[in-house]
């Protein structure tokens, strides 16, 4: 049993420090994400992100620091241990990681093969509504590489959340999409979430539409969590960085416009 | 002083990186076999592999056994003719074949159109996170890529030798007595009386441990591959070098202790 405040959490990580050759990625992470909500991490391109959900999803080992998924400690596990908690995740990696050797009904109906004893016909339903959900309908029989990227990251998406995980781990679902399009991925997460309580962990650079399905933000900066609450203590929060990052201004960044900037003569 | 403390570092760092490697290598197919034999079974992708290594290559080692064959009957004819002993050319070209250049060139011709084509998929698997996909889905990737590779590897290689020995006979008989007029009665009384069941064996044993050594080199290299364009193409030749190199050692040492 973990202390009271992590009981309603899905996914509780302390003090999580990882290390590249030279560079301290994660730079001690702390992050506690509700059940049955879901909590964006946003924050500028190489930030740690993926880097951060690969730990969460127990891909990466961390170099010190604990994870703690559905009230047990994840990197105290031992492989049967890990198996167990990752049969409560569906993912969305950042660039689709589709099976290039199957179609997409094929892809999608996977978890639902390997993991499941439902039958062939209940399968077959299940994919085809999920692929309707995702705006694929009548793709089933392309193959990852017949279809655009933004095609794959729904095809993908619809693989994550066939199985209806307990816990959903997204990176990036809506890049590459078009604004109509990113709005209904946007529903959909919004939506299956409620209808089966899923707990949510998104990475998004969809800024600021994605603050519109979120109930909690986490914004990370150099390694760690920055600002972390609701949409609206985050986004009243007066912290220089994030308030640049919303205005679409890397930290720290020459705050003279672009033009400017390519005008100034190099001497 | 530091130069020398520096030097012993750096080598120490390379033994430990050279057999902290050794010791993936080795645990990699040891994994394999362990996770072959441990449920969930997966007929399905055993035979899809068959398929892939064992019957899509029948084609070519049909092929190189015929023209294989067709040289020994041609190069076994025209030296034992000047001995007189033309009739000795069945014995020759039979026992060659099942117990050295049978096993020995398939295995080299199956590296190079299955092995290579396995060590690129999976290193592009790897390249694209589809390895890191089925991870997280809680299946075990070596159970579910690697051990069925091995597995239909150790099963075709011996089917694969069996057809290059038949048709490298048929090819060696061709030329040699159709052709080139050896007698016919001698070559198969000598096959018959020559050619022991030890003989066959030892031939199907070496097709069997290359099955096992070229899927474990090509699905090593595949699966250890460095996540980039040059990464997989690099995972592709060393697993053809390595493949060949550790096929034709194997059969020195195997020669030697079955002899
Ligand atoms: N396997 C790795 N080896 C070495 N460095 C890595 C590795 N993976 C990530 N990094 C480094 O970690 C940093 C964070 O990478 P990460 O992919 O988490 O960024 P991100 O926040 O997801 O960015 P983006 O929004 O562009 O996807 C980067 O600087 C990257 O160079
Ligand atoms: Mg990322």
């Amino acid at each position: 049993m973990e202390s009271a405040n992590h009981d309603s959490a899905a996914i509780v990580v302390e003090e999580l420090r990882r290390r590249f050759d030279h560079q301290q990625v994660l730079d001690g992470v702390n992050l506690a994400c509700p059940s049955d909500h879901i909590t964006t991490i946003v924050g500028p391109s190489g930030c740690g992100k993926t880097v951060l959900l690969k730990h969460l999803n127990l891909l990466l080992r961390p170099d010190s620091g604990r994870i703690i998924i559905d009230g047990s400690d994840a990197t105290a596990a031992n492989a049967r241990g890990i198996d167990r908690i990752r049969e409560k995740f569906g993912m969305l990696f950042q660039a689709g990681a589709l099976f290039d050797s199957m179609s997409v009904f094929d892809n999608v109906a996977f978890p639902l093969v390997e993991k499941t004893h439902l039958s062939r016909a209940e399968i077959r339903d299940r994919v085809l509504e999920m692929l309707e959900q995702v705006g694929l309908k009548g793709m089933e029989h392309k193959y990852p590489s017949e279809m655009s990227g933004g095609m794959q990251k729904r095809a993908a998406l619809a693989r994550a959340l066939v199985h209806r995980p307990k816990i959903l781990m997204l990176d990036e679902p809506t890049t590459g999409l078009d604004p109509a399009r990113s709005h209904s991925v946007h529903e959909l997460i919004r939506a299956t979430q409620q209808k089966f309580k899923l707990s949510v962990v998104m990475v998004s650079h969809d800024v600021p539409q994605v603050f519109q399905i979120s109930d909690r933000v986490a914004y990370m900066h150099a390694g760690k969590i920055a600002l972390f609450g609701s949409v609206a203590e985050v986004t009243a929060a007066d912290h220089h960085d994030f308030q640049q990052f919303l205005a679409g201004k890397a930290a720290g960044e020459d705050e003279r416009p672009l033009s400017q900037v390519i005008a100034t003569p190099g001497r | 002083m530091t130069t020398i403390s520096g030097l012993i570092a750096r080598l120490g760092a390379a033994v430990i990186d050279g057999v902290t490697r050794l010791g993936t290598f080795v645990l990699f197919l040891l994994s394999a076999l362990f996770y072959a034999i441990l449920p969930p079974y997966k007929p399905r992708l055993l035979i899809r592999q068959i398929r892939i290594i064992g019957a899509e290559s029948f084609f070519l080692v049909g092929l190189i056994g015929l023209f294989t064959g067709m040289v020994l009957g041609l190069q076994g004819y025209n030296t034992l003719r000047r001995f007189g002993s033309e009739g000795a050319l069945g014995t020759v070209v039979a026992l060659v074949l099942v117990r050295e250049l049978g096993p020995v060139l398939s295995a080299l011709m199956v590296t190079a159109r299955a092995g290579s084509a396995m060590a690129a998929e999976l290193g592009a698997m790897q390249a694209t996170e589809q390895i890191d996909a089925l991870t997280v889905m809680a299946i075990n990737p070596v159970q579910y890529l690697v051990s069925p590779r091995v597995l239909a590897g150790v099963i075709s290689f011996p089917l694969l030798t069996s057809l290059f020995d038949v048709i490298g006979i048929w090819g060696g008989w061709a030329i040699g007595v159709k052709l080139l007029g050896a007698p016919n009665g001698p070559f198969f009384n000598g096959i018959a009386h020559n050619m022991s069941g030890h003989d066959i064996l030892t031939g199907l044993y070496k097709a069997l441990v290359f099955g096992l050594v070229v899927m474990w080199v090509c699905c090593y290299k595949g699966y250890y591959a460095a996540r980039m364009a040059t990464g997989v193409s690099r995972a592709t030749t060393e697993a053809v070098v390595l493949s060949s190199v550790l096929i034709l050692a194997w059969d020195y040492f195997m020669t030697s202790i079955l002899l």
